[in-house]
């Protein structure tokens, strides 16, 4: 196994190391530096390019260039990295080290929300395989995939932000429009529970009007105004999410699990009101962190006393419950501060940005606000993370109905089957678990991907991350600017090819007998 | 009741197989693709949408190739050129309150808002300074299917080859050469885009899909590689080599009409990245530049516009998510087609019929 490591960690060397040489080469050969001063009229402009010249090296040829930059590299392991300075003369390191919590921030959101939605989708779809529910998500992944993300966030600018902050001056949704969005809630939800023509209409009929009265709430209360969720909708989100967890973990014919399940989502919904407490204006990060300690102790209590036997199952319960039901608590403090938001000097009255990471026009007060400037940031991520979304829930879709397919075709799933188990715990346990195995590949290798992924996404938002870096860096010819950027990407998907070859073996003892 | 369950579920499986035995009796392999294919609805409908696009794209613009100073160029049948500026035209056409340069194309008859069916001077509207921008977005059109053509052809031609190569001798040539693959796959596509085209776009449209191409071939490479390494271990390959096959006779005779599917299905999916990579690169202003245009580069260049002429962004964006979601749809249908695993969905009618037919017989 050792002698397994270091061989793939020098493999990994000699890959970057012709990456970044190749790379190199790429870039120096395509730009000219000196182009800038072609039309340029200073008099002293032979001493600039001169000067250019002297700078960056200009004279000698880029291969042997290449290994004078290299060697900054490898002097970071006795201590002296040195990436070089960009053309402004700042460190290439430093301007990372901006860049870099800026991209995070950017793709996590949307990283998360895209594997959470595609893999439970693209299981649905799999369970209701050449169903209608089947078909229809099977083509909007197909859209979506055809989708150039800069379009995509060109129209979200146009239709959720400018039009949204234009609704906001009278927020009524006109009733074809509750009409529609309900008709299309309904076709989703009815499509997805399938059965025979008769409880497609009803299921469909229910959950249209469900979505229409909602609506119309909405649209009456003048909700976007001054938008929370209250303890009602805490309450309904809380029953929710515990339907989903003790679905998943124990069933839902299983008595305890109702109990664990439902009486967290319950304790938690009490709670909401003492809760706000600890959620004043004073409140920092550690007071987000302090609430999730309240609820997830209580679901893990409630999970505890509730049956002495398999106790773990009902604590699992409990845990995941109060964890997915404390998400709507937060969400709903940071919308009380929407109203107050909006009629700030900050955005005036159009809280929805299409431009920038935010933070730029807050006052100091609001700043200091953890409340405020967390809705300010989340105002600013809505719209890319939305677009980054819909580009790479499509992959997860696909791919995780696929393994789901395969999963289910398998010998040990018929011999599940034929055990006399549930199809609950066949398709849960059996199922999902194994169909998720290849899934971490895909998802250790889109992280590292993530880093650098974003360069559209950062230009049409005006975002200054690592894309921004890297476009800076083309269109000004900085060299050792994009080399930084490169080799910090290169390096870590190489990283994490390693990582998930490793973590499979780990996850699927199959694998590592064929090693 | 539980019995009963089981009893039609074995019919029914009897009868599947039965329906697919009788669809396939007395066909070849590639019979049998085909018709899986040509019965893949999506697909054969993704293919008609997506032939139509070329053929009007591309009769509508004509061919322009070479260099600005030697041009060779094919007319098309389409009135308006890329460079015609037709001022008044564009004032013609007035609607939303002033706005100038709107289509003129209408399709909802005369009983509905009161004029009739028409094409008019110029269908998709005019851009800002009155280029009619039906010939833009043929143009650009045509730019975008052809750097897809030539990228796909580039990186099947050269995945196959390093693919087949490292699969099937294995060893250290297989090591060496996906050690090159890696050392291509782990800089992003967008980024080796953007540098070849910061080089090469301004040269036009052929150098900057040749060079693209040369930098897609990867995944391609290592799906055709798998498909070699297990391909290589079965008997029909050891038959041929006991034959006294030679190795080029082996790889094309024997391994590559078998990986075929393989390469064809990863094909189409390096169809659809390139032409949206190509879209992207035009976008960020790295790829097709001016005076020449694509659909990236259209987007790109009236995104700030869509307020006030949202057609000027509607038609070429529109456009790359047609051509996308058709060759996907091929792809798709492609898959399943040379999937050996892949039973359709057999639906009720035929089900009974072929329930009635075996009660028949017996």
């Amino acid at each position: 196994m050792f002698a397994y490591i270091l061989r793939r960690l020098g493999m990994m060397l000699v890959v970057v190391f012709g990456a970044s040489f190749l790379a190199y080469n790429l870039q120096a050969y395509s730009s000219n530096p000196l182009s800038v001063f072609t039309e340029s009229t200073a008099e002293n402009k032979e001493f600039l390019i001169a000067q250019t010249i002297r700078d960056l090296q200009l004279d000698v040829p880029p291969p042997i260039r290449y290994f004078s930059w290299l060697r900054g590299i490898v002097a970071g392991l006795w201590g002296q990295f040195d990436m070089g300075v960009s053309r402004n003369g700042i460190p290439v390191i430093e301007l990372l080290g901006q860049a870099i919590p800026i991209t995070i921030r950017l793709v996590i959101a949307a990283t998360f929300l895209a594997i959470i939605l595609g893999v439970a989708v693209g299981m649905l779809t799999a369970i209701r395989q050449y169903s209608r529910f089947d078909y229809v998500m099977t083509f909007i992944s197909f859209l979506l995939f055809s989708l150039p993300i800069f379009w995509v966030a060109v129209l979200l600018k146009e239709f959720m932000a400018i039009q949204f902050n234009d609704f906001l001056v009278n927020p009524e949704i006109p009733p074809l429009s509750i009409a529609i969005a309900a008709l299309v809630f309904g076709l989703v939800v009815a499509g997805f529970t399938g059965g025979t023509r008769l409880r497609f209409f009803s299921v469909l009929a229910g959950a249209a009007a469900f979505a229409a009265a909602v609506l119309t709430f909405l649209s009456a209360t003048r909700w976007f105004l001054d938008p929370s969720l209250g303890i009602f909708g805490v309450g309904f989100l809380a029953f929710c999410s515990a339907a989903v967890v003790i679905q998943l973990i124990s069933g839902l014919d299983s008595k305890k699990g109702l109990f664990a399940g439902f009486g967290t989502a319950i304790a938690v919904t009490v709670a909401y009101f003492p809760l706000q407490a600890l959620m004043t204006a004073e409140a920092t990060f550690l007071n987000v962190l302090a609430v999730f300690a309240v609820t997830i102790t209580m679901g893990m209590a409630i999970g505890f006393v509730v049956s002495p036997i398999d106790r773990r199952v009902y604590i699992r319960i409990g845990l995941f419950t109060a964890l997915l039901a404390t998400f709507p608590i937060i969400v709903d403090r940071f919308m009380r501060e929407f109203a107050a938001y909006t009629i700030s000097d900050a955005v005036r009255g159009r809280p929805m940005p299409t431009l920038g990471q935010g933070k730029d026009l807050l006052s100091p007060e609001q700043i200091s606000n953890f409340w405020i400037s967390g809705l300010d940031a989340a105002m600013h991520l809505i719209l890319p993370t939305i677009a980054l979304t819909l580009v790479s829930f499509a992959g997860y879709v696909r791919f995780s109905r696929g393994s789901l397919l395969e999963v289910l075709n398998m010998d040990y799933i018929r011999t599940a089957r034929a055990k006399g188990l549930s199809e609950r715990t066949v398709i849960v346990r059996h199922g999902m678990r194994n169909a998720m195995l290849p899934l971490t590949t895909i998802l250790v290798n889109d992280f590292a991907g993530l880093l650098g992924g974003a360069i559209i996404t950062e230009g049409v938002f005006a975002w200054k991350g690592m894309g921004q870096l890297f476009n800076d860096a083309l269109t000004t010819y900085d060299l050792n600017l994009f080399m930084g950027v490169f080799i910090l990407t290169a390096f870590l998907t190489v990283l994490a090819n390693f990582v998930a070859d490793l973590l499979y073996g780990v996850v699927d003892p199959r694998i590592r007998i064929r090693k | 009741m539980a019995s009963e369950k089981k009893e039609t579920e074995t019919v029914f499986d009897k009868n599947e197989n039965e329906i697919v035995n009788h669809e396939t009796e007395g066909l070849s392999q590639r019979q049998i693709i085909f018709r899986r294919f040509v019965r893949h609805k999506a697909a054969m409908g993704s293919l008609f949408v997506l032939v139509s696009i070329i053929l009007l794209v591309f009769s509508a613009s004509g061919l322009h190739l070479g260099t600005r100073e030697e041009p060779i160029s094919v007319e098309g049948w389409w009135k308006y050129s890329i460079t015609d500026i037709d001022p008044e035209g564009a004032i013609a056409s007035v609607c939303n309150g002033g706005v100038t340069g709107c289509p003129t194309l209408d399709l909802l008859p005369e009983f509905i808002d009161g004029t009739g069916v028409q094409i008019g001077e110029h269908p998709l509207g005019t851009d800002l300074i009155g280029v009619d921008y039906f010939a833009l977005v043929m143009r650009g059109a045509q730019q975008s299917v052809m750097v897809m053509v030539i990228v796909g052809l580039l990186g099947v031609g050269i995945g196959t080859t390093i693919g087949a190569i490292a699969g099937y001798y294995g060893g250290i040539v297989d090591a060496i050469l996906m050690r090159i693959t890696d050392m291509f796959l782990v800089t992003p596509v967008i980024v080796i885009g953007a540098v070849i085209g910061f080089r090469f776009g301004n040269l036009g449209v052929l150098p900057l899909a040749i060079m693209l191409g040369f930098f897609a071939w990867m995944g391609l490479a290592r799906f055709v590689r798998t498909e070699f390494l297990t391909l290589r271990e079965r008997e029909f390959v050891d038959a041929a080599r006991v034959a006294g096959a030679s190795d080029r006779r082996i790889i094309f005779k024997h391994i590559l009409p078998n990986a075929t599917g393989v390469i064809i299905v990863a094909g189409t999916l390096l169809l659809s990245g390139a032409i949206l990579i190509e879209s992207a690169l035009s976008f960020l202003g790295f790829g097709v530049t001016a005076p020449d245009v694509s659909l990236g580069s259209l987007i790109s260049e009236y995104q700030d516009t869509f307020s006030i002429s949202p057609w000027l962004f509607w038609w070429p964006g529109s456009l790359i998510v047609a051509i996308a979601l058709c060759v996907n749809f091929i792809g798709d249908g492609l898959r399943d087609a040379f999937d050996p695993k892949q039973r359709r969905n057999i639906s009720m009618q035929e089900r009974k019929r072929a329930k009635e037919l075996s009660a028949k017989r017996s």
